[in-house]
């Protein structure tokens, strides 16, 4: 096992924008996931820790050794490509076997590794086949198999889900993260799924056009986003823009109509919010956070009426689009038992004080 | 909103024409006319040249191929070996050069890369006969560059002079090495550098990346380009002609027919066509059994950039060379066309020059009068080809039906025998009247050059129509089916237009190739009916130099001005047509 670190690195291409300035220690043995949309950096990234990039500005550091201009075939790191990358000339077990060979290890030393690591990712029996005569997630278990072989350093994951079908994903997804706590291995794995990357890790960088937005814990990011981009591509976010009305010791109030007024915790403010009455800021309210409202409670704090636009029933949740005056409200109410409210039927939402979170 | 409308438009229920386009066995009627054609004018003068090669006086013998196997008179197997060892290094060489340069230009960026490139393409603008003769001119006994030095370093001799076979393999090397450059090099582009880097992210070195990983994945294309050199070689009869090399196997065929021993032509013909059979089914083999190409997406391939000082010098230094080497032969046949008919006897270049060539060309009716025959020819049988090939793509391409394999090795047939051998098969088929010649002798008629040209480049429209046909979705045609229109329509106002660039490029292409034909022509034209390529090969023994070159010259502004159409057309995809 054995911790990267990251000492502010920078990439400038020619003409495309790269990543500015990343700058992260990841542990050892750690599942560290790089989240961002397309293009944002996540992959260069990823690639310069692998050796197929070198950064422009600043240090690669696997543990205490600087990697930064190492080739990529002195690196011993596993990486497993988005396409698999697996040689369409080679049997599985060649595929698989290929890394060892290029270590110079022993025939038989070769052959049994190789069989455990088909063992390992339930591939056993599968060597003599070709590449072409697999499926999708078999050939992503072999790609899997064979940056594990080798027994890497880092294991390096450059979106290996994404051309999988949703429920063979969900399959992988486990099986991968299975492995990873088995062998103990510091894994970095780079998505653009921000489900994926919540349920598998242990930390997330959160990433937009190169620049590093957040790292943090999935409940952290999830809970305490530090800007309006985290909000919004974590999870499901209501994003409400108000004026702060009143300070008052442990609380803020936030008009965001004339008609509504919210009231929550200071504390629950990104370090990028300057709480201040006259102040502008952004409110973010999960759906979940949001519950119905017994008709008693109408004219409480946080408690407002809306206009249902659209609902759906998901088995798990019912969800809702609403509208309170001026305002878009997303609700997902969770085993509450109410009744499905149909469109246009007004209804009685309200927030819990301490799950609005402000930001900038 | 629109009401959704009940009555399908414009359909009529009853109607025989749609019935018959519905049933099942409409495809054969379809399909009945081309394997009619085929059967006229590909297998029945090939049988007809087999049958003449096994009869003797009217009853069966082999005494043909005991003459031609016999080790009394050896010239047939000296000719048979000949071709073999000269195709075999041809592959050899074309294979060096070839591969060599798709490297060189796909992976390194040096200054002259982009030029060279463009100019790697080159040889394919010079029309057999012309590419043939330029060499003669350049490096010959009597060629510029060997009197040039023996000139300017004051020798006794010329230092170098290219001749017999050697000439053979140079003129090979030079106009063969396309294919595998164009093979090679597509297959590069088409390598996916994931692969490169996994291996190394696997631990690999460049050298261990180099031999276990982009040879092994080369090896199609490189396979495949041998097959194709070695078939081309084989039918190589122009270089053979102008070094004078008589023993090979399509000289030798010349020779007989000359001689007017036609069994013996017809039993080396057939000869001849099983080795080309057996190299055309080889390749399809070869095709079918492995592809490598993985279409993916991400990085595109980098070039390496030369840095060193010494290395870009180099570079710059070689691509001036091959720059040359490549454009020498267009240049020599542009300034001999202005030279003056029988002046260059002696001479490094030809004395004195004149425009006259290129005005006779068009004004003088004599010199006129081959270049209306070409075109006239070519025209004739590129329609034949047009309606045959479009036809023959569709039932391929999108069509279900018994035979399909039969259809599709018989279009192909023609590629692979060599020109000579469909001249002989030709003469053996039509120099009597029959049914599939409408009770016609074409033989020393007009329609007997068109028909060789037609047979000739059968291939060439039915290829570039099915690979455009292929890359199209053929649920747009069910869409259309969808939507109300009939088979016909459908394929009018549908199929058509989405393969009218792949079915352009195989017209022009095929057109061009007429006009440049030589080898079948040779043996088929009468005076009436002279094309320019033999025109050129009369005027050259006639020693007017000038007057042979500006037909060269016409014959390759041609075909650069088709294949730039076809590039447009194709969107850079020439490789689909050729």
């Amino acid at each position: 096992m054995i911790g990267v670190t990251l000492d502010r690195v920078s990439k400038q291409f020619d003409k495309a924008r790269g990543v500015e300035n990343v700058d992260i220690q990841i542990k050892p043995g750690e599942f560290f996931t790089f989240l961002g949309p397309s293009g944002c950096g996540k992959t260069t990234t990823l690639r310069m820790i692998a050796g197929f990039y070198y950064p422009s500005d600043g240090r690669i550091l696997f543990g205490d050794r600087n990697v930064t201009n190492m080739p990529p075939n002195k690196r011993n790191t596993g990486m497993v490509f988005q396409n698999y990358a697996l040689f369409p000339h080679m049997t599985v077990f060649e595929n698989i076997a290929f890394g060892l060979q290029v270590r110079k290890q022993g025939k038989a030393e070769i052959r049994e590794k190789v069989t455990r690591a088909q063992k390992l990712v339930h591939l056993d029996g599968y060597g003599e086949r070709r590449i072409d005569q697999l499926s999708g997630g078999q050939q992503q278990r072999v790609a899997l198999a064979r940056a594990l072989v080798i027994e890497p350093n880092i294991l390096l994951l450059d979106e290996p889900l994404s051309n999988l079908d949703a429920k063979l994903r969900e399959e992988t997804r486990q099986e991968i993260k299975r492995l990873q706590l088995e062998l103990g291995i510091t894994t970095i794995y780079v998505t653009h799924d921000q489900s994926e990357a919540m349920s598998m890790s242990d930390r997330i960088m959160v990433m937009k056009e190169g620049v590093v937005q957040q790292i943090g814990t999935p409940q952290e990011i999830y809970n305490r986003p530090v800007n309006r981009f985290v909000a919004s591509f974590i999870g499901e976010s209501n994003l409400w823009e108000g004026t702060v009305e009143r300070m008052d010791g442990e609380t803020a109030q936030v008009r965001l109509t004339p008609d509504l007024l919210l009231t929550g915790l200071a504390a629950n403010a990104s370090p990028e919010c300057k709480l201040a009455v006259g102040q502008k800021v952004t409110l973010s309210v999960r759906p979940e956070a949001i519950s119905e409202a017994d008709p008693s409670e109408r004219g409480k704090a946080n408690t407002f009426a809306v206009k249902v636009l659209l609902s759906e029933f998901t088995g798990v949740s019912m969800n809702y689009i609403a509208e309170a005056g001026p305002i878009s409200v997303k609700a997902m109410f969770v085993g509450q038992g109410q009744r499905m409210r149909q469109r246009d039927e007004e209804a009685l939402f309200t927030v819990a004080r301490d799950s609005i979170y402000f930001l900038g | 909103m629109i009401k959704p409308q009940l009555t399908p438009p414009n359909v009529r229920p009853n109607s025989r024409w749609n019935s018959i386009t519905t049933s099942r066995h409409f495809v054969y009627v379809l399909i009945a006319p081309l394997f009619l054609i085929l059967l006229a004018y590909v297998i029945y003068p090939f049988f007809q040249t087999f049958l003449q090669s096994i009869k003797q006086d009217g009853s069966f013998s082999l005494q043909n191929y005991s003459r031609f196997f016999s080790l009394e008179h050896t010239s047939n197997l000296e000719a048979l070996w000949t071709s073999v060892y000269i195709s075999v290094l041809s592959v050899i060489t074309c294979g060096i050069v070839g591969v060599g340069m798709a490297f060189l230009l796909e992976r390194y960026e040096f200054p002259g890369r982009k030029l060279l490139s463009v100019l790697a393409l080159v040889p394919m603008a010079l029309p057999p006969l012309i590419g043939v003769l330029s060499f003669e001119f350049l490096y010959g006994s009597s060629g510029i560059i060997p009197r040039g030095l023996q000139h300017l370093l004051h020798l006794e001799q010329p230092p170098f002079v290219l001749k017999g076979i050697w000439g053979v393999l140079v003129v090979h090397t030079f106009t063969m090495y396309t294919y595998f450059y164009m093979t090679a090099s597509s297959a590069i582009k088409g390598l996916d550098p994931s692969l490169e880097e996994a291996a190394a992210n696997l631990g690999a070195s460049r050298l261990t990346i180099w031999r276990r990983v982009i040879l092994p994945m080369l090896t199609p294309a490189i396979v495949a380009a041998s097959l194709l050199v070695f078939m081309i070689s084989m039918a190589s009869y122009t270089a053979p002609l102008i070094f004078g090399i008589e023993r090979t196997m399509t000289m030798q065929i010349y020779l007989s027919r000359t001689n007017g021993d036609l069994d013996m032509a017809a039993t080396q013909s057939t000869l001849l066509s099983m080795v080309s059979i057996l190299f055309l089914i080889l390749m399809r083999w070869y095709q079918g059994a492995r592809n490598y190409q993985n279409m993916s997406k991400g990085v595109s391939v980098h070039r390496t950039e030369v840095k060193s000082k010494a290395g870009r010098n180099i570079a710059m230094v070689l691509s001036f060379l091959g720059v040359l080497v490549l454009m020498l032969p267009i240049l020599i046949i542009v300034l001999l066309a202005f030279s003056e008919d029988g002046t260059w006897t002696t001479q490094v270049l030809p004395p004195s020059y004149t425009l006259d060539h290129f005005k006779d060309l068009f004004t003088d009716s004599k010199t006129w009068r081959p270049i209306a025959n070409s075109f006239k020819i070519s025209i004739a049988a590129t329609i034949g080809n047009l309606l045959f090939g479009v036809a023959a793509a569709y039932a391929i391409v999108r069509m279900n039906f018994k035979g399909k394999t039969l259809l599709d090795i018989l279009i192909m047939l023609p590629w692979a025998l060599p020109g000579t051998v469909v001249a002989v098969n030709l003469i053996s088929a039509f120099s009597e009247p029959n049914v599939f010649s409408f009770g016609q002798v074409l033989i020393g008629s007009f329609w007997i050059l068109p028909l060789a040209y037609f047979v000739r480049h059968l291939p060439l429209i039915f290829r570039s129509t099915s690979s455009t046909l292929m890359q199209t979705d053929r649920s747009v045609e069910e869409a259309a089916r969808n939507l109300g229109a009939s088979w016909w329509y459908t394929f009018r106002r549908v199929v058509f237009p989405m393969a009218l660039s792949g079915i352009l490029a195989g017209t022009l292409l095929a057109l061009v190739e007429g006009i440049g034909e030589f080898v079948a022509s040779i043996l088929l034209y009468t005076n009436e009916t002279t094309p320019i390529s033999v025109e050129i090969f009369q005027r050259m023994y006639a020693f007017e130099f000038g007057t042979a070159c500006a037909y060269g010259v016409l014959q390759i502004v041609m075909i650069i001005l088709v294949l730039f159409i076809s590039r447009k057309l194709t969107g850079g995809n020439t490789g689909s047509a050729i």
